[in-house]
């Protein structure tokens, strides 16, 4: 068990400042995805919290503990690089008992942890069997039981699925999420994926340029992005963005588009230029003569529902549309908002500006 | 162009059957997928048509005529594989090329040049001919993988996994990209995939693999709205369709149903009335999803709520007789009660 708070960290290589002046709080048993684009700092972060670099300035501490300076092994961490790198000319027994022979574990205890770990992964009945003869599920589980067998404080992943294919990736998602309620080992995870990190995480933490935008739970990412950055990496199709017409004034309940007037959740913050944030599944297709005016380009069908994609004189957009009802190409539709999903950004400083249901949200993780 | 067809092809590597009886006409400017698990046997029948590999029984024709034992070369297929294979030494643009360079092909290098540049120009990626394919993004070195294919006009275009190993920005991208380069060029695609979203937008029609057989061949709409068994109806869908015991639908069900599945979108979420009451295991507001259980049955809804309902709520669900397909014990649909 361990919570793990960082505070103002900074990691400059060179003249490169991989990650700025960063705080965040870990809590204990908390799986905690670190997702952003490549080169964003998230694995220099994860790297730090590890002692596989030491920050340029800052703190890290662990249970309280300061083990900022501290060699990786003096940290009770255990970092998993590659989940599914097992030997294979030894039987699952052994490699499942390597890393604790390697640590001097005595036998008992050895036997006891093996035991404990393939009753977890339901691998008891492999025990004896080679590596080699393994179905790739199977594969992966002992390959996990190989790391959680050492019984760490915390686990540090760095993009352990990417090497997988895509199939196993989203079953391990699963296993790995199963594994976590169990253990409720305190876990970073990095990921450049937001699908791995919205199946795994109860915090996500979002960077970009080695800065955190945001820290919150799957929902508060989600519904409440912070920035412009956030709003349009995370949600496929991403979030629509419009141009509203003139400026945001506090106390606003509706925003102009282009053709339209849009009513949007009581404004609490102002912006000289603004832009209106709307998933695809809070546009509706009403009625031609109703609402926001478009043309339906394109649809693709994905069995529950169909995507559309809208031209109208605001911008394009995308619309999440029923399985019933079936758009087709050149029509012509009426666009409708759900007023209490919408979202405001300001358009120079891409930032979200307040409102009500903004305001109503508590973020479930501090940063800074 | 051109149509193919695998009649009765079957392919066995040592005891294991991998392709069994296999018989499938895919028509001439066709997008099909061939969507199944990992082991169902998409690949080999990939590599069956390229004739990477050799069946052991059956016939395999391209427009009509026999090639079941003719070379690889002959077919004139273009495979592109899920790992974007490519010369590190040789620029994008020369990777490009490197198929009509071949020295049986005899292109010269001005209709060379033209042809790379229209497909560079299709898929975006014109800026990069001069880099080495090393100082791509994953995304880049796949759409020059793709390139490579495109740029020989064969008549068929075999696809293993292509946007696997892209994130979900660029396969998204990527997957939009390709379809309008198929129909903009009447291409006949064979596509295989894992994964549904593909196949849904993707195809004209799907055909579903599994252990070395096809379960089912139809449209999207078709293979979603209309499966012929339980596992077809749990190969589309996500999250995936809900199969209930028959004995909660007793007088409304087929007495031989032994299960009735039911699509997540289609099952009513309504306040509990005390009669059937369902406890809440999942909420997700990101997911639009609802998981709740009854006497160790789970049901998903996906439905859009304001509020997160709590674990442990009580809810009402409902199943709309019309939206509710009726499976025996073996898992063949039977008729509409």
């Amino acid at each position: 068990m361990a919570e793990i708070r960082i505070q103002n960290l900074q990691k400059r290589f060179a003249d490169f400042t991989a990650v700025h002046n960063s705080s965040l709080v870990l809590e204990d048993g908390k799986f905690v995805v670190l997702l952003g684009p490549s080169g964003c700092g998230k694995t220099t972060t994860l790297r730090m919290i590890a002692g596989l670099e030491y920050p340029t300035a800052g703190q890290i501490t662990l249970d309280g503990d300061d083990v900022t300076y501290l060699r990786p092994r003096e940290r009770d961490i255990a970092m998993v690089f590659q989940l599914f790198a097992l030997y294979p000319h030894m039987g699952v027994r052994d490699n499942l008992e390597f890393p604790l022979r390697n640590e001097g574990v005595p036998r008992a205890e050895i036997d006891r942890r093996i035991k404990e770990v393939a009753a977890i992964l339901r691998i008891e009945h492999l025990l004896g069997s080679r590596v080699g003869g393994l179905a790739g599920g199977d594969r992966q589980r002992v390959a996990l039981g190989r790391a959680i067998v050492r019984e760490p404080k915390a686990f540090l992943m760095d993009e352990p699925l990417g090497t997988l294919d895509a199939e196993f990736r989203e079953l391990m998602c699963v296993e790995l999420r199963r594994l976590h309620e169990r253990l409720k080992t305190t876990t970073v995870f990095v990921t450049h994926d937001q699908n791995e990190a919205m199946a795994l995480a109860d915090h996500i933490v979002v960077m970009n340029k080695g800065e955190i935008l945001q820290a919150d739970d799957p929902h508060g990412i989600y519904n409440f992005p912070s920035c412009v950055f956030v709003a349009r990496f995370i949600g496929r199709p991403p979030m629509n963005l419009l141009d509203v017409r003139g400026a945001l004034e506090a106390g606003a309940s509706q925003v102009v588009l282009d053709g339209h007037a849009v009513q949007v959740p009581v404004v609490q913050g102002t912006a000289a230029r603004a832009l209106l944030g709307a998933r695809p599944e809070h546009v509706r297709i009403v009625a031609p003569d109703d609402g926001l005016a478009g043309r339906v380009e394109r649809v693709e069908y994905f069995g529950s529902h169909w995507i559309a994609e809208l031209h109208t004189e605001a911008g394009v957009l995308k619309a999440l549309v029923d399985k019933n009802i079936r758009p087709s190409e050149g029509e012509r539709v009426g666009l409708r908002f759900d007023t209490n999903r919408l979202v405001l950004f300001d358009a120079d400083t891409e930032r979200l500006v307040q409102s009500v249901t903004t305001n109503a949200h508590r973020p479930s993780m501090r940063h800074g | 162009m051109a149509s193919i067809t695998l009649q009765g092809i079957t392919k066995r590597f040592g005891d294991v059957t991998a392709i069994n009886d296999m018989t499938l006409e895919i028509a001439d400017g066709e997008f099909f997928v061939l969507l199944g698990p990992s082991g169902a046997g998409k690949t080999t029948t990939l590599r069956l048509i390229a004739g990477l590999e050799a069946p052991d029984a059956g016939v395999l024709r391209m427009n009509g005529e026999d090639i079941t034992a003719a070379a690889p070369a002959r077919r004139d297929c273009a495979f592109v594989f899920q790992q974007y294979s490519l010369y590190p030494h040789l620029s994008v643009y020369d990777n490009i090329a490197f198929p009509l360079r071949a020295p049986m092909r005899r292109i010269d290098e001005d209709e060379i040049r033209r042809r790379v540049e229209r497909v560079a120009a299709m898929l975006h990626i014109e800026a990069t001919l001069q880099r080495k394919p090393t100082a791509l993004s994953g995304g880049e070195m796949q759409r020059v993988a793709i390139g490579r294919a495109l740029v020989r006009e064969p008549r068929v275009y075999l696809m293993d996994e292509p946007l696997s190993s892209l994130d979900a920005g660029l396969r998204e991208e990527l997957r939009v990209e390709l379809k309008r380069l198929q129909r903009a060029s009447g291409a006949t695609v064979v596509y295989v995939t894992h994964d549904q979203v593909e196949a849904t937008t993707l195809a004209d029609r799907i055909a579903i693999l599994e252990h070395g057989r096809i379960r089912q061949v139809g449209t999207p709409s078709e293979i979603y709205d209309q499966p012929m068994s339980l596992d077809v109806a749990q190969r589309l869908g996500s999250p995936a369709i809900n199969v209930l015991p028959a004995a909660w639908f007793t007088g409304s069900a087929d007495p031989h149903a032994s299960h009735v599945a039911i699509r997540p979108e289609d099952v009513v979420l309504a306040p509990d009335d005390g009669s059937q009451s369902y406890a809440v295991i999942e909420c997700s507001l990101v997911k639009h999803l609802v998981v709740a259980e009854r006497s160790g049955v789970e049901v998903r809804a996906r439905t859009m709520l304001d509020q997160a309902l709590v674990p442990g709520a009580r809810v009402r669900l409902s199943f709309p007789p019309e939206r509710c397909m009726f499976f025996d014990a073996s898992g063949r649909r039977l008729a509409a009660a």
